[in-house]
């Protein structure tokens, strides 16, 4: 495992002690930080391993809310409801990657954006199981007062944000890992190499989408009322990216720092800008975009590198 | 000796353009087949057919007597056709070493990434880039990444290699050198079919020569009677070749 | 509803929807760039029309006049500025940048122009025209006619023109036209600014037809993504043949499975089409 992983584990590992000093708004924006953390590094997995630009995260997301949602109203567990939506998203997420990781660059980019509206546009019509547009109410799922509320929600998330960091570090160091950076700098020469591309993308693809959809879940059960627009916001499917351009393309632990930048940034801004918010975010994104094309990842090299140079 | 691989009239077709035409070829186990025609001719489109890179529009692929017509380019470098290409596609951010250890990694049932690393140590060795092992791909001159091509088709362990034009770009140094290690590879009994222009090479290495022509098969047989047939001095060698061969008989 | 009376409405609405389309097909075709800003530009038409018309009086179809202009230097300065510097890095990158600057260019318009939606109202009303049983409103009719002048005018620009042969060659191979002596980068400032100046002249003209607001925008982009991938990128005819189909596929889902699946259809048309026939009715693939 290399120090890189090493660190992001650490981080993760660091991270737990947040309930012992903050409280209240401090777990809210801890719970928020995993999440973002778990939709960057499940984004990175499809986008920066294997290489394939997907959009598609916020219909994961969607999607795992929807059905934990629906399967709470059903007096189901949470645990249970959790891991049902996780394993469904994975294999129809696997299946959907069969067919949409045929196309490349932009096209896949559109189809995966396109996933996002077919699937809000489904649960809007789907009235009858999901409330359609007058949205759903989930039952309360944890303990009783607000902390205790706020600090099972954190830990939760955080557990599921170590489940994401383990599996993605596991790919990184797996033939699965290598065959996905094989694919992504020649797809050609993979198959001509003997690797069943469609299999490893479609694994790619379910992978990305399971974690993100317990968390999609999670999110639902945190905050008890969804509508589609609110859970199936294209949004969803960009800050991932942005975030993990701003930590640098396929590196795990780059990605979560970008998510906890951007987060705090977020943050900021959402405090002291909050009619415009969404234009700074852009201004944000252009920013990052044309003078941070690697991400932060870059910059920390490039400064060490400057101070070898003078030593 | 058996046959390894018969192409049954296949055909193959590109919206208006018939780049194969009923190309009916047996090829034997172990020989060094020549397949050489002008550009443009179906050489490589042929390979593409057998790989399954471009399946055949119609006609049948026997592979080791299995019908592969149609099969997807995974599978048949897992059953054991290999090749290079023209314009070389190395994993340009890999090193040296693990581009070939993914070929070994992959085409391979049962390996590890560790044990597809020592064998690859081994190809590197045969094609004389052991040294540039901890190298990334992208920083090899042409002639290495031609090599690197090879060291990742023999990592596949082919039972039929093909070879593309794997001397375009070479100087005659890097040609020679380049050939001998066809003769090797020739020697240890793996079945060759090689795209070629330098008439020298073909000579030198092959047993047997196929021509190609508009997409169709216009000569077939041993070398020195190949290069006399008048369709073939017409369609590719030119007058001047066939006097100057004939002068040397 | 008489089966002449859909399928009218939907030659109507695809005329519209050609018209929405062809610049955001232009810079997809030309540039290769997936420009997220069209849907806002086409919002920011709208609004240019309302103001002129609210404040000056000026009809539509002569604020089409005003508009052209300035949005194609709006597009020019966006591309050549901004676009320019990411033109030749991954589709990630641009996609991500063209959403970065929508978000700033629609959060704009919410803050200045609010939310609520804004009808262009003519005074006097023009009514509607009948022919049979087929009513069709006399503002459609005039969107429809501008909406496929403008079409026949890029057309005959790009058929006609030195320019429009240069955009032309850009599209069909970039390296070639580099090596024919054209100037890529300029040719790449000028079909955006001629992109953004159908959006805007688009705009102006739905204005007309629908009600304004920047909650809009994702619509009027939904649309020209689908128009693109049914009827194939880069071409005028590609948009025309795009936009029907669409309009007539909504048009009878509408009439038969109701009108609020219209738009899930519309996106799993896409999806189909991105599958079988990613090429569209009528063009070449766009690049990869």
């Amino acid at each position: 495992m290399n120090r890189l992983n090493l660190a992001l584990l650490a981080m993760i590992g660091a991270m737990a002690a947040l309930p012992l000093f903050g409280g209240p708004y401090a777990l809210r924006l801890g719970t928020i930080a995993a999440m973002y953390a778990i939709l960057a590094l499940s984004w990175n997995v499809v986008g920066g391993f294997a290489g394939y630009p997907s959009f598609a995260t916020a219909a994961f997301f969607g999607f795992g809310a929807y059905a934990t949602g629906v399967l709470l109203g059903h007096g189901w567990p949470l645990a249970l409801a959790l891991i049902t939506a996780l394993a469904a998203s994975f294999v129809l997420a696997g299946l959907l990657g069969a067919v949409l990781l045929r196309l490349r660059g932009h096209y896949f980019a559109i189809a995966s954006l396109s996933l996002v509206e077919v699937l809000r546009e489904l649960v809007n019509n789907a009235t009858d199981l999901t409330g359609g547009g007058m949205g759903l109410n989930i039952p309360l799922a944890a303990g009783s007062g607000v902390l205790a509320d706020a600090t099972f929600f954190f830990y939760a998330m955080w557990a599921l944000l170590l489940a994401t960091a383990l599996m993605v570090i596991a790919i990184s160091m797996s033939k699965l890992g290598f065959g996905l950076a094989c694919i992504r700098q020649n797809e050609t020469a993979a198959d001509m190499v003997g690797l069943n591309s469609t299999l490893y993308k479609s694994i790619a693809f379910g992978l990305s989408a399971c974690f993100v959809s317990a968390a999609g879940g999670l999110y639902a059960a945190w905050v008890h009322y969804i509508d589609p627009s609110d859970v199936f916001d294209i949004l969803y499917s960009v800050k991932p990216i942005v975030m993990a351009l701003m930590g640098g393309l396929g590196s795990p632990f780059g990605v979560v720092c970008g998510a906890f930048v951007y987060l705090a940034l977020e943050e900021v801004v959402w405090r002291n800008y909050i009619q415009i918010h969404s234009g700074v975010l852009g201004v944000l994104i252009v920013m990052l975009l044309l003078l941070l094309p690697h991400g932060l990842i870059s910059l920390h090299w490039r400064m060490f590198w400057r101070r070898a140079k003078h030593a | 000796m058996p046959e390894i691989l018969r192409l049954d009239a296949v055909c193959r077709r590109f919206s208006g353009l018939q780049a194969l035409s009923e190309v009916t070829l047996g090829i034997s186990s172990g020989e060094v087949l020549g397949l050489i025609g002008p550009n443009g001719a179906g050489k490589t489109t042929l390979v593409n057919t057998v790989c399954g890179v471009t399946p055949a529009s119609s006609g049948r692929v026997i592979f080791m007597g299995q019908d592969i017509t149609g099969i997807k380019t995974y599978q048949a470098a897992r059953r054991g056709l290999s090749r290079t290409f023209q314009i070389v596609q190395p994993f340009a951010e890999l090193t040296v070493l693990d581009n070939v250890a993914a070929a070994a990694l992959f085409s391979q049932a049962g390996e590890s990434l560790k044990s597809a690393r020592e064998e690859a140590r081994a190809h590197l060795a045969f094609v004389g880039l052991e040294a540039q092992a901890g190298q990334s791909a992208a920083t090899l001159t042409l002639a290495m990444r031609k090599r690197l091509e090879l060291a990742k088709a023999l990592a596949m362990k082919p039972k039929l290699l093909f070879l593309d034009e794997v001397n375009a770009g070479l100087n005659s140094a890097e040609v020679e050198k380049a050939t001998a290690l066809i003769h090797q590879l020739a020697a240890d009994g793996i079945t060759i079919v090689m795209i070629e222009h330098l008439m020298k090479v073909v000579l030198n290495v092959c047993s047997r020569i196929a021509v190609l022509h508009n997409g169709r098969l216009i000569a077939d047989g041993p070398p020195r009677e190949v290069i006399r047939n008048p369709a073939v001095v017409e369609a590719y060698l030119g007058q001047q070749y066939a006097q100057r061969s004939a002068g040397h008989g | 509803m008489l089966v002449a009376q859909v399928l009218i409405n939907a030659l109507v609405l695809g005329c519209l929807y050609a018209c929405i389309a062809i610049g955001f097909s232009l810079v997809w075709g030309v540039l290769n760039v997936i420009n997220l800003i069209h849907g806002s530009f086409i919002v920011l038409g709208s609004y240019l029309a309302w103001g002129l018309y609210q404040s000056l009086k000026i009809p539509p179809w002569y604020a089409l006049i005003v508009a052209a202009p300035l949005f194609f230097i709006l597009g020019y300065l966006l591309q050549r500025l901004l676009l320019n510097r990411v033109i030749s890095a991954p589709v990630l990158v641009t996609l991500t940048l063209t959403f970065g600057l929508d978000l700033i260019l629609n959060n704009a318009m919410i803050y200045f122009f609010k939310a609520d939606y804004r009808k262009l109202t003519l005074n006097p009303p023009i009514g509607s025209v009948s022919l049979f049983d087929v009513v069709v409103p006399v503002d459609r009719l005039i969107a429809t006619a501008s909406a496929l002048a403008l079409t026949g005018l890029l057309y005959l620009l790009l058929r006609r023109s030195r320019v429009g042969r240069a955009i032309v060659a850009v599209r069909l191979d970039r390296d070639a036209a580099v090596l024919m002596g054209v100037d890529v980068k300029s040719i790449y400032a000028i079909a955006f600014g001629l992109g953004a100046a159908l959006a805007g002249c688009a705009g102006v003209l739905m204005a007309l037809i629908f009600p304004i607001s920047p909650l809009s925008s994702s619509t009027f982009l939904g649309k020209a993504f689908v128009v693109c991938v049914l009827g194939g990128l880069g071409s005028v005819s590609g948009a025309l043949a795009g936009g029907l189909l669409l309009a007539l596929v909504e048009g009878v889902g509408s009439a038969t499975i109701g009108p609020s699946h219209a738009t899930t259809l519309s996106f799993a048309l896409l999806i189909v089409f991105l599958i079988l026939r990613p090429q569209g009715l009528l063009g070449r693939k766009g690049f990869e």
